[in-house]
């Protein structure tokens, strides 16, 4: 009954939020829309067992790429009434092609459930006792622990290339030196006047 | 979990220093440089201690991903010895044009590991991870001057190229995968030789086969070659002509033979073709080039053609002739590009024209009589050492019952003594250019000094160790 209940809760905003991110005009609320929908295609995820894609959907999907999808919004100027003049014009061809796509999905569905193959066999074994995050964490930290570091390292170096190559040491700014701050004393700074009645102040 | 650890012990040593450098780098800034770059050298050092083979017995760890055997230990020995030769070449280079910055050190230890794991990969998914080490670092490499218009052109084209190389590569992975249900190496073997090779099996063999000629840079996948080594910086272009090479064919020659040993008449034809059009054309293509950076690219090409004679062969023969040929080609690259590094005119700036090396015998001799041996070396002109290879090679080929192969590539290498000879004779005979600077860096004059040497007739010498390491690196795969 319950999960019943979660199910078509979370569907139904999912659809909902999906075509809010659409249809809305400001493009930064299109994004709170877009992340609303991982939120909840997230549990939906969470209702058939599969709790490690789950926690990629919010982890990854909202906690990188809405976010960068904000900044990029934000920072850009782009025009999206412009971007949006054409839809009425697009939207025939637009419709042709989701109908194209519509009737080939449906063709693959049917001639994947024709071709004959077992049902159990489509699908790798699932082992009903380990939760799968358990299962993929076995894997990757055993068997392919030596590969998985490998891509660590692969990542390291993405990083210190993207730094070697675009980082420099601009002359014209005057960053913060923390050290530099914590040594200044008052005496630096701060000078006792007693201030003479009728004359300006020395600086 | 223990022994495969000890097994990796020179890729945990090369990551772990790396790491530690990195910090350096990070917190002490460019002045430490040269620091970095010694204890990254001292790092390949004692990383080369500890290769399984050399002290610590082989084996194979982490259920055959990775395998330690005498071939991965003769190929990591070379590419360590490449790596720490280009380290060498970089410091005093850089800090001329500017700053020598700290990550190139580490950048080239990152990539030493990815080499590491491509020659001991056992399966698929090692080896592309090692390959996109490797390569990741090498773009990075490529366009680390990066005021240099043609650094950075370099570094982009190699990306994009290096890019679709991986995915023609995966390609074939996917397809092996899916035809043979495996990625292990062993187990692709077991599945060819089962029922025959099937044509999802032949189109994923061909697509591997495409993907890792690429990173050997044979014709027709050598297109970036010219260009990248023409644009990168010297040093680097001096570590992308060895060490990199010498992964990619050690890891060619480990699919070839342990991986699609049944299916050795179908990657026969397409190593003889590249075997043939990379000599051909490396030969013919560098006759005109007027840059010797671009005349050494095809210079590499063209050798990495005669190589690929070696591996036609397919025999326990023919890998020994590949490993030997890879180990002088090294030495007689890396030496020529020390000589080239140190082409600089009476201003300080580095030239790379062959015009400008006229008459260098009477400024230089001895400048000039070492590139001279390198030049007569790498065109296999008989008293130099150079030959053997070249001999070694064209021997297996003939036993292996293609004499006709060998009689191609016998030619073919009279059109590369060409290109090579005539920068003798502009050397030696032509009127003499303005004068290159004097070099004052005489460890970097030491090394060209030692491999003139080697690639000298006393080279000959060595042809008892290094074929005894040879045939044993090469006995590991069959």
């Amino acid at each position: 009954m319950i999960p019943t209940f979660a199910f078509y809760l979370f569907a139904t905003i999912v659809v909902a939020s999906g075509v809010m991110t659409i249809a809305s005009r400001n493009p930064v609320h299109s994004v709170l829309w877009l992340i609303l929908a991982f939120f909840n295609s997230a549990g939906l995820m969470l209702i058939v067992g599969a709790e490690f894609i789950a926690m990629l959907l919010v982890i990854v999907y909202v906690g990188a790429v809405a976010v960068l999808f904000l900044f990029v919004v934000m920072m850009l100027d782009v025009d999206f009434a412009a971007l949006r003049a054409g839809f009425a014009r697009y939207l025939p061809f637009g419709t042709l092609l989701a109908l194209v796509l519509l009737t080939e999905i449906v063709f693959a569905v049917a001639a994947w459930n024709a071709s004959g193959v077992a049902t159990a066999a489509k699908a790798a074994p699932v082992n009903q006792n380990v939760p799968n995050i358990e299962a993929l964490g076995t894997v990757l930290y055993t068997r392919y622990l030596y590969i998985f570091e490998g891509a660590g390292l692969v990542l390291l170096v993405a990083m210190i290339g993207a730094i070697v190559l675009t980082h420099r040491t601009r002359r014209d700014v005057r960053p913060q030196n923390v050290s530099l701050q914590n040594q200044r004393r008052p005496k630096d700074a701060v000078r006792m006047v007693d201030q003479p009645v009728g004359e300006g102040v020395k600086l | 979990m223990g022994n495969s650890l000890t097994l990796t012990l020179p890729e945990v040593v090369l990551s772990l220093s790396s790491l530690a450098l990195l910090m350096v780098a990070a917190y002490a800034g460019d002045r430490t440089s040269r620091v970095v770059s010694w204890l990254a050298i001292a790092s390949l050092l004692v990383a080369a201690l500890f290769i399984p083979g050399i002290i610590a017995p082989t084996g194979i760890g982490f259920d055959g991903l990775f395998v330690a055997d005498n071939f991965a230990a003769f190929s990591k020995v070379l590419i360590y010895i490449a790596a720490a030769a280009s380290l060498i070449a970089a410091s005093g280079w850089f800090s001329r044009g500017g700053v020598f910055r700290a990550e190139y050190p580490i950048l080239i230890l990152l990539s030493s590991v990815g080499m590491g794991m491509m020659v001991s990969a056992g399966d698929l998914l090692t080896l592309y991870i090692g390959l996109e080490l490797q390569s990741l670092s090498a773009y990075v490499l490529a366009s680390f001057q990066r005021q240099d218009t043609r650094s950075a052109e370099a570094g982009l084209k190699y990306f994009v190229l290096g890019a679709l190389a991986s995915g023609i590569l995966l390609y074939g992975v996917s397809l092996l995968y899916g035809f043979t249900g495996s990625t292990m190496l062993s187990e692709i073997s077991v599945a060819l030789g089962r029922d025959g090779v099937s044509t999802g099996e032949l189109f994923g063999l061909v697509f591997v086969m495409a993907g890792i000629a690429f990173k050997v840079s044979a014709v027709p996948f050598h297109m970036w070659t010219p260009d990248v080594y023409e644009g990168a910086p010297t040093p680097v272009t001096a570590f992308f002509a060895s060490a990199p090479k010498v992964a990619a064919m050690a890891l060619l020659t480990r699919v070839a033979i342990e991986g699609m040993g049944p299916a050795t008449f179908e990657w026969r034809q397409i190593v003889i073709f590249m075997a043939l059009a990379s000599t051909v054309l490396g030969g013919v293509a560098a006759i005109g080039q007027p840059n010797i950076k671009r005349l050494l690219a095809y210079s590499s090409i063209n050798n990495v053609g005669f190589a690929l004679i070696g591996l036609a062969a397919a025999t326990r023969e023919g890998v020994a002739s590949v490993l030997f040929y890879m180990a002088v080609y090294v030495v007689m690259t890396l030496g020529s590009f020390f000589c080239v590094l140190r082409m600089r005119d009476a201003a300080g700036n580095p030239v790379e024209s062959i015009a400008s090396l006229s008459g260098l015998s009477r400024n230089r001799p001895g400048f000039a009589a070492a590139l001279a041996i390198f030049m007569f070396s790498l065109a296999g002109i008989p008293p130099l050492f150079g030959f053997w290879p070249k001999f070694l090679v064209f021997n297996a080929a003939v036993q292996a019952d293609l004499t006709w192969l060998a009689a191609v590539g016998i030619a073919t290498s009279v059109i590369g003594a060409y290109y090579y000879l005539k920068i003798v004779k502009t050397m030696y005979f032509d009127e003499p250019a303005p004068a290159y600077e004097p070099s004052t860096d005489r460890l970097g004059g030491a090394l060209i000094m030692a491999a003139a040497l080697f690639v000298s007739p006393l080279g000959y010498f060595s042809i008892p160790l290094i074929d005894r390491a040879a045939q044993n690196a090469a006995g590991s795969l069959f």
